[in-house]
Order: C-alpha cells, then structure tokens, then sequence
C-alpha cells in the first residue's frame, strides 16, 4: 500500500493541455504525407507529374500571358512570342454576334442578358411555380421580338443575319424546350400496353439514337424542302432547329422513360383505384414525381445539346464557332487558330461547367428531399 | 339498384375497343403524314426532274480519295467509293476505341488515386474535356497538325525515323520482307493456342482443383512462336526510314494531319467520359467485397481478378459501350475536317448527283447498322454476365 501511494505521489501532475502530434502528422507537412508521399509509388507518382507539370506549365504560362499580346494589328502579332489574344480582342464582336447589323448588336446583348437573368432567377427551386412558366413564355417572347424587330420601332432583321452566341443559345433553348413534351410523349408511347402505339415510339426512338446528328442536319437542310409543298419555303435556322429538336426528343424520351420506370407499381394501382382514367392518372400522379426525378440527367441532356450545336458549322450556319472560323479566313489573322479556339472553348466551357455544377447541387438537394 | 350480367358495357367504354380506336388513329395520322410528304417530295423531284432509286451507285464517281484501305481510283464506281468511306469510319472507329478505352480506364482509375495531384489532374481533365464540344477540339488539333506545323523540309524530328510536318506524321516501319506474313500467323495460331490452353486449365482446376499460371504461359506463347519464326527467317531488322525527297517524305508511312486531329480528338474527349464510367464502376463495388475476399484469404491480384472486376464490368460495360457508339457516331464529323469517312464521300456523292434522299438514306442505315450490330453483341453479353442469384 505505502508503495503504491508512493509511486502516485511521484507523478507529476498531469499537463493542462494534450500533447499535440507530432510535426509531420498535422498542418501542411502532414497532409503533404498523406496525400501525395503515402507510399514509394505514389511518391515516384509524385515526383513524375511535378515533373512534367514543370515542363509543360511554364512555357504555356509564357506563351498565354508574358510574352503575349492583346491589343494590337495583325502585323504587330506576328512579331510577337507569345499568344495573340488580339485577335479575339479586335474581332470581339464579330465572333459574339456574327452578321448582326453592328448598330443594332445592343438588341441581341439585351435578349441574352435577359436569357441568364431567366437562367438565374430559374436557379432556385422556391421560384418553381406557375408564374414562372409565363414568366418564361413572356421572355422568350421578348428575346424574339429583340432579335427579329419589326415591332415597336424596332428594325426587322432578317433571319439569315443572325448568327454569334446568340444564335447557339437560340437554337440549345429552343432544342430543349420543344423537345421536352415532344421526349415525355414518346416516353410515354414507349410504356404504353398498346402494341401499335408502343413499337412506333420504339422504332422512332431507336432509330434516331442510332443515327448521328449530322446525317439529321443533312436531312433538315437537304430533304426538308423536298418535304414541303411547291412554293413554301422555311429558313435555314428552322430546319437546323427542327433537325436538333428531332434529336434531342429521341433522347430525352429514353431519360422520361428512367424515371417512369423508377416509379413503384403502388402508384399506378392506387390512382387506378381512386378511379382516375390513364390522362389523369400520369398528369396528376406518376409525371409529376416521374419528371422531379429525372431533373439531373435532363440538365445533362441540356448540356449535350448546348454543346451538339455547334454542329450547325458543317451546314454553315453563323453560330459562335463559324463566325471565329470566319475571323481565321481573313488573312489578317490566319494562323492564329489556337487562340481563337482557346477563346470559344472558353465560352463552351464556362457554360457547361455552371450547368452540371448546377446538376450536381440539384441532385444532393433532391436527394434529401 | 341492380346488376346482372347481361347489362352490357357501351362498346365505347370497353378498354380494348378504345385501345384499337387510339392506336388506328394514331397509325392513321403518322400514315396521312407521311404520305403528305412523300407526295410532296415525289412532286418536288418530278419537278426539279431528278430521278430517284439507287441507279447512281454503279456510275463512275470522278473524284479522289485522300486515304483508302483498298484500291481506289477516280475511275471506280460510286458504290467503291462509299465503302472506302465507311472502310475508312470503322479504321479510325476501331482504332478511337481500342486507345480510349486503354486511356480512359487509366484517367479513370487516376481520379480514384489516394494521390491528391493525379487525382486532382484526373477531375480537372475530365471535366474541361467534357466541356469543350468535340467538334471544336477536332478543330483545334486539325489547326495544330495543319496550319501550324511546318512544311516537310523543316519537318520537326524529335526521335529517328518520325517527322512531324503538315502533311501529318511519317514514321519508319519495318522494311517489306516475308517473315512478316508468317509472323502474323504465327501470332493467330498463338492466340488460338492461349484460348484452348485457358479452356483445358479451367477444366482442370474444375475437376482436380490444380491451379495452372494461364496468364505466363499465354505470353509466352503468343509471344514466343512470332519471335521464333521471325528467328528461323534471320532476324531481319531492316527499316524503311522515311526520306525528304523534294517536296515530300518518300517511303515510312505516313498518317495524315486528318487523321491524327480525328483520332486525337475523338480519344480525347470519349476517354473523359470512359474514365467516369470506370471511376463510377469501381465505386458500385463496396468496400465489403474487397474485405470479404481477402479474409478468406485470396491474394491481391485473385481479389482483382475473382470479386471485384467481374462486379464492376457488370456495371461499366453497358455504359462504356454506349461511349464507343458515341465515339463511332462523332466520328461522322470527319466531314468537317476533310476527313474521307462515310458521311464526308456520302456528302461528295450527294452534291455531285444531287441524290440527297438516297445519300442521306444510306448514312442513317450505315450507322444504324453499326449502332444495332452492337447493341445485338451487347444484349448478348449482358444475358451472358447478369447476376446469378442463387
């Protein structure tokens, strides 16, 4: 016993705070272990791509911004090391509006800030309402009165001159929003018990997912007019858009189809047993979750198609990738096609990548809810 | 209130009754439709009096071709030239496939690393490749093999026997000589030899239980026999080295700017989409799988092999073969880059003869034909690989 008092006696007291870890577990050291240094492969990993990070960083970091130059002439560029950014900075709005008459450009730039503004305020998920259905229609509207005129004042501008970002906006909106209720009803024949209905929804689905869009786009501007009668005519921009619509509702139909095919058998048999007839029963009960689940692949779906318009170059329509293409056939600035690309990968990209970032929050959000 | 059996429901509310009313109407006004435009377009075509049918086919085409795998002259015939076309799609398909496939499993398997840098690369290249529209980075590689490489006299050389130039890559190849022939067949009889050697040792290890190294003694032997034979022939090592001779590289063989900015951007923007169905694919096998195989005491290559590949292919094939159609389908933008794939001769048929229902025809059943013959091959491997459950 005495011994043991003895021995708690001779402790000394216990420190107030905890002994911290040591150095290379914690702070910048410690995470630098553990994430890049874990292991000899991984730190051989390491090693190799700082390597050829070092490489090819650099001399790209040079190449874009030190040695570059952004606001001069053609001549003075190719003097010059480094990037031609001139180029896009010269023919700026060239490349964003295309053959849109220079003094009007003003409508066009109203009609896409007003598209984002829409974009924007559709973000939120508190703002799905009603209102906001006509809120689009009325601004849609709006857009298509700026851009063609003819009303109020404003000067009619033909279709053939537009072209630019506004026109690969005009055409993946459109795309979308016509193919939307076009893919829900093909949807809908697919997983319909009538056999006729059912194997032509299948065949028009299938077959158009397995043809590209450019054998479409061939069709639209190609064998539409052959389609129509004599003496009626529809502009280039249309077919191009009818081709895209066709398209993009094949695809959307197979995502509707996920979702109607995700929904539990419970809520077919109760709406049949509360007596609704089969219209009722999908507007009222099975669309409105079916199509809340499939929000994420649709936004998916709006990426591909805002990206697949770019297409319409090889049926030359003015969209933002023709009219830079246009800027690199002037021989003032021939040559300079990686900057140009540069540029317009940038649009395409700034665009895409808010959209699935939006998906991505769409799909935590939807998911706890 | 009374019910008997023999109260007849109105035919007008009998379900099969309306079903068969929907569906002819329906088929009705698809049919009324279309034969609206087909009598549109057959009064158009009397018309602007172009003759329909497929007649064309056998005319003379009068036009080149920049690249083909079989002979080809400006002599030959439509027909010929529009199967150059799609021989020419289905080359750089098959070869786009093989190398994205290869390349996306590594990006894919990048993104899963537990080093932060590869991992953090890997997310930032799939997702600035996913954003950038392909026929744009068609563009921009076409651009750089095409406009800013310089000519073949000061052709870039970065290693001996490849030049880069504008007129594409000419590298050396192995000099013509017999022992290739017998190579290659020795290769297909190795191969033949692996697969009946896989057989006999599952078998085996099915009845006694032994274990036989198949992976070692398939290499050896698809290896080995072409090694032998070209042994037996004398080692030939012969190059043939690609020389300046005026304006252009004589002898190696040359892949054409074309091709290379088609193949470039075609496996650089599937292989993005490859890596997330391989990265989503590991993740759907849990983490139990991989505890459960090792404690009953499977080594790490058998826990590979055995558990956790044949889950995970389950969930990436179907999605990966989604990606290759992709890839077979994007490959029709080689029209715009000059590319001679189907769609780009099919394009140069139509303008010459103006037959642009028949063209446009054809392209969509080509392509229809590759997209069914898949997914007829994928249907069949998915019968073969779904879950057992016992």
């Amino acid at each position: 016993m005495k011994t043991a008092d003895a021995t708690i006696e001779q402790q000394p007291p216990e420190p107030e705070e905890d002994i911290r870890p040591p150095v290379t577990q914690i702070g910048v050291i410690g995470w630098v272990r553990a994430n890049l240094f874990n292991g000899w492969f991984n730190s051989v990993l390491t090693l190799v791509t700082l390597y050829g990070l070092g490489k090819i960083a650099p001399p790209f970091f040079r190449w874009a911004f030190i040695d570059s130059v952004w606001l001069t002439d053609g001549r003075a560029c190719r003097a010059a090391a480094g990037a031609c950014w001139s180029v896009v900075t010269s023919n700026f709005r060239f490349i964003i509006f295309g053959f849109y008459p220079y003094e009007l450009h003003w409508r066009p730039l109203a009609a896409m800030l007003l598209l984002f503004a829409l974009l924007f305020y559709s973000r939120d998920r508190k703002h799905w309402k009603k209102s906001l259905l006509y809120l689009w229609i009325g601004g849609l509207c709006i857009m298509g009165l700026l851009m063609r005129g003819g009303l109020l004042g404003l000067e009619p501008v033909e279709s053939t001159r537009w072209g630019g970002l506004p026109l690969t906006l005009l055409l993946s909106v459109f795309g979308l929003t016509a193919a939307y209720p076009l893919g829900v009803l093909l949807a809908l024949g697919r997983q319909s018990r009538l056999p006729g209905i059912r194997y032509l929804c299948i065949v028009y689905i299938e077959m158009i997912r397995g043809v590209p869009l450019i054998s479409l786009l061939f069709m639209g501007s190609i064998i539409f007019p052959l389609f129509l009668p004599e003496g009626i005519t529809i502009n280039k921009i249309l077919r191009a858009q009818v081709a895209i619509i066709l398209f993009t509702a094949a695809y959307i139909a197979e995502v509707v189809r996920g979702g109607l095919q995700g929904m539990a058998k419970g809520q077919y048999e109760a709406a049949e047993s509360m007596g609704l007839n089969y219209f009722l029963t999908m507007r009222l009960i099975i669309l409105p979750q079916a199509l809340k689940i499939i929000i994420p692949p649709t936004v998916s779906i709006l990426i591909s198609a805002f990206k697949d318009t770019s297409l319409v170059v090889i049926i030359a329509l003015f969209d933002v990738l023709k009219t830079s293409q246009t800027v690199l056939s002037n021989p003032e600035w021939m040559g300079f096609s990686p900057e140009v690309y540069i540029f317009v990968a940038i649009l395409y990209f700034l665009g895409c990548f808010s959209m699935s970032g939006y998906s991505r929050r769409l799909e935590r959000e939807l998911d706890t809810g | 209130m009374e019910y008997s059996d023999t109260q007849k429901v109105p035919f007008w509310l009998n379900p099969k009754v309306r079903g068969v009313f929907f569906q002819l109407g329906v088929i009705a006004l698809v049919g009324l439709l279309a034969w609206y435009l087909i009598s549109n377009t057959l009064h158009n075509l009397e018309r602007q009096s172009i003759a329909t049918g497929f007649g064309f086919l056998g005319k003379e085409s009068s036009f080149e071709i920049g690249e083909s795998l079989i002979s080809y002259s400006s002599a030959d015939t439509y027909a010929r030239a529009l199967l150059v076309g799609a021989l020419n799609t289905l080359k750089v398909s098959l070869i786009g496939i093989i190398i994205c496939v290869f390349f996306g499993t590594i990006i894919g398997i990048a993104r899963l690393s537990t080093n932060w840098l590869v991992s953090r690369l890997a997310a930032i290249y799939i997702e600035v490749m996913q954003d950038i529209p392909v026929l744009l980075q068609l563009f921009f590689w076409y651009a750089i093999f095409y406009e800013l490489l310089p000519s073949p006299r000061q052709a870039l050389n970065p290693m001996e026997g490849l030049f880069l130039c504008n007129r594409g890559v000419v590298f050396a190849v192995p000099a013509a000589h017999p022992a290739y022939k017998y190579m290659i067949a020795a290769l297909a009889l190795g191969a033949v030899c692996a697969y009946l050697i896989r057989r006999w040792a599952r078998r085996r290890q099915a009845r006694t239980g032994r274990q036989f190294p198949v992976i070692r003694v398939s290499l050896a032997v698809v290896l080995g026999l072409p090694f032998l034979v070209w042994a037996a022939f004398g080692m030939p090592t012969a190059m043939d080295t690609p020389e300046l001779v005026g304006f252009n590289f004589k002898g190696g063989a040359t892949l054409s700017p074309e091709f290379i900015a088609l193949l470039l951007g075609l496996v650089l923007y599937t292989a993005a989409f490859v890596a997330e169905v391989v990265r989503a694919g590991i993740q759907s096998v849990s983490k139990g799988q991989t505890e459960a195989a090792m404690s009953i005491g499977l080594r790490p290559n058998l826990v590979l092999n055995l558990v956790i590949l044949p889950q995970a292919l389950r969930v990436i094939v179907p999605p990966l073969t989604s990606q290759m159609l992709n890839l077979t389908k994007n490959s029709s933008l080689a029209v715009a880059i000059g590319y001679p794939d189907f769609v780009s001769v099919a394009n140069t048929t139509i303008n010459q003869t103006g037959q642009s229902i028949e063209g446009v025809a054809l392209i969509m059943l080509v392509y229809l034909i590759f997209s069914l013959s898949t997914s007829a091959f994928m249907n069949w491997y998915n019968k073969k690989a779904r879950l057992v459950e016992r």
